[in-house]
């Protein structure tokens, strides 16, 4: 009986490892025969980091149970602190592979220890606390970069919050960050084929940890906090944990956002609300809690505006209604029980089939 | 010495002496009631002794160590798991799920080793997963192993529930209301279940209970609480027949 349950669920999570890397393919060969524009070739990469916000955020929402209103507040941490970086070494690590790896372990533990700092005081607390918390974090984040100016010249690095001018830099001395301007001239090392790697690394790591011994306390805590308690689970450290990984993880679609841009700048189209609000529907639309779900919202919501142009200035009216609706046929009591119905039905003719074949 | 002992036990919330100089004294292996009308502070002084509430003064001693002030984790580490009232099951984890839950603190491996499928993994898994079919197994679970808690019948809830408690190797277990919202079937039922903790596991158990005919049926010493005090105490048949205990009861 245990042997059946825990196959069925590597089963599943071996369908959605299938599932990304035949998409991966499918657009390799789409690419190869020339038949995606290059418009939407751009949208390939910023897509994996779509995917692995939404993967991470649902780890949050889904199995956490906790809301976070700021999830693009730490995609823009991971971000300027991994540009910040390979920018600083373009010179001195000349090997692109290995900047890209220290840049990706920097922008995710930038974003996780943000994300330790957050939940140290709001995640001790019972109720909404976090959402509220995020959403500020993330505009106080973007804001932060916004004013930001950092230069280097031969007597170090030059910090300012008021201009580039302010920073006093030598002849010769360079501007790395430059407040609204943001960080040009990012090595751009971010491909496809690594998102697709980093989405496959983050489901790896979100898959196998909600079916651990971890996973199962952050579950247990988020079904019954009272009962988790009392059955001697630390509350705080599960939740902490849960929140820093999906901060982190954030941070590593950061990476992968700022490494394929040539001008990174923190607005509200990228860092801001509407981004977090935009993962947030990703994750509600794909049904919380369900990482393959997530994914393919992802990747439909990204490319349909694409794909349907005139339409795009009613996206943000399409996204509320169909918002709307996905909530009512998610939670509402009678489409659960249509739900129920149906899908027994349909199992019961499914063995009722496999019986006859026996 | 007793398993678990409680002199002068108080809460105050705003004005209200929920509980009042409560005493209590459990010996090992023996199966406990602690009957009173509504409102009479029962489940306050489980919430005490499972360190939900700080009492504001009192001695809880468990195998002699005071645990007042304890964290409720910590309690269930030095030996007390309960059941609730209104039940608290993780409804949408699997019954197997619910049991290897309770066996957290006595089955270990680290994060990391869950994260990247180490040996220590498997091996404490499977280690876990028998553990848990077979106390599912004593509670004639087993079938229902991979069913999410939340579509189990309400009976087998309430054993999923005493499991759950169990999974985490108490010395005392405490059940708030273990037959509320039973009929008599099940309600017979659960006295053979509760029986059949006590002498399977050694079980010292404390319950809370309204229903007369299990208290009676299977508790061998009482505590009768009213209004946050001790009315009376001692042997089932004595208390029950007690006019004070009578008055609290019935009225005058």
């Amino acid at each position: 009986m245990t042997m059946k349950k825990m196959s069925k669920t590597t089963k599943s999570n071996m369908i959605t490892y299938l599932m990304v890397i035949v998409i991966f393919l499918v657009v390799e060969i789409l690419v190869f025969t020339g038949n995606v524009s290059s418009l939407l070739q751009g949208l390939l990469v910023p897509l994996c980091a779509y995917i692995i916000l939404a993967v991470s955020l649902n780890l949050t929402v889904g199995i956490l149970g906790e809301l976070s209103l700021g999830h693009a507040g730490f995609m823009c941490v991971g971000a300027f602190t991994s540009a910040f970086f390979s920018k600083c070494t373009v010179d001195t690590i000349t090997a692109s592979g290995l900047r890209y790896f220290l840049a990706l372990l920097i922008g995710a533990a930038a974003a996780g220890i943000c994300g330790i700092l957050i939940g140290i005081p709001v995640l001790r607390l019972k109720g909404d606390y976090l959402a509220i918390v995020t959403l500020a974090f993330g505009e106080i984040i973007k804001n932060i970069v916004n004013i930001l100016f950092i230069g280097r010249d031969s007597n170090g690095f030059h910090f300012s919050t008021k201009d580039s001018l302010s920073l006093g830099l030598e002849d010769g001395g360079k501007v790395i960050v430059n407040g609204p301007q943001g960080i040009t001239g990012t090595p751009k090392d971010s491909t496809f084929f690594i998102g697709v790697v980093l989405i496959l690394v983050t489901l790896f790591i979100v898959l196998n940890l909600i079916h651990s011994r971890s996973g199962r306390a952050i579950m247990a805590i988020r079904d019954n906090r009272i009962a988790a308690e009392s059955v001697g689970i630390n509350i705080t450290k599960y939740k902490l944990m849960a929140f820093s990984i999906s901060a982190s993880l954030a941070g590593v679609a950061g990476v992968i956002y700022a490494h394929n841009l040539a001008t990174l700048t923190a607005q509200p189209k990228n860092f801001g609300y509407n981004m977090s609000i935009m993962i947030l529907v990703f994750v509600v639309l794909g049904g919380i809690g369900n990482m393959r779900g997530s994914i393919i919202a992802a990747i439909i919501l990204t490319l349909l505006p694409e794909l349907l142009r005139s339409l795009s200035d009613y996206r943000m009216l399409i996204y509320a209604v169909v918002l709307i609706v996905m909530m009512l046929f998610n939670w509402s009591p009678k489409a659960i029980e249509w739900r129920g119905k149906y899908s027994s039905k349909f199992r019961r003719k499914n063995k009722k089939s496999t019986k006859e074949a026996a | 010495m007793a398993l678990l002992e409680v002199n002068n036990l108080g809460i105050s919330f705003g004005g209200l002496r929920a509980v009042n100089e409560f005493h209590l004294k459990i010996e090992k292996g023996r199966l406990y009631g602690l009957i009173g009308p509504n409102g009479a502070g029962k489940t306050t002084v489980f919430n005490l002794l499972t360190g939900v509430y700080k009492p504001n003064e009192g001695v809880i001693l468990l195998d002699g160590n005071n645990i007042v002030g304890r964290k409720t984790i910590d309690i269930n580490k030095e030996g007390i798991a309960r059941t609730f009232q209104n039940i608290r099951l993780f409804k949408d984890l699997t019954v197997l799920e619910n049991v290897k839950v309770g066996l957290h603190n006595h089955y270990k491996y680290s994060t990391l080793e869950g994260i990247f499928r180490l040996p220590k993994y498997f091996k404490v898994e499977k280690a876990m997963d028998e553990k848990a079919m077979e106390l599912l197994a004593v509670f004639d679970l087993d079938k229902e192993a991979d069913t999410l808690a939340a579509n189990l019948p309400y009976g087998k809830q309430r054993k999923l529930e005493i499991t759950r408690a169990l999974a985490t190797e108490p010395k005392l277990l405490l059940l708030d209301e273990p037959a509320a919202g039973m009929n008599p079937n099940e309600t017979k039922e659960l006295m053979e279940t509760i029986r059949f903790v006590r002498d399977e596991f050694h079980m010292t158990i404390l319950l809370i209970e309204h229903d007369m005919k299990l208290v009676s049926g299977i508790c061998e010493e009482l505590t009768v609480l009213n209004f946050g005090e001790v009315l009376s105490e001692g042997n089932t048949s004595d208390v029950l027949n007690d006019p004070e205990v009578i008055k609290a009861y019935l009225g005058e």
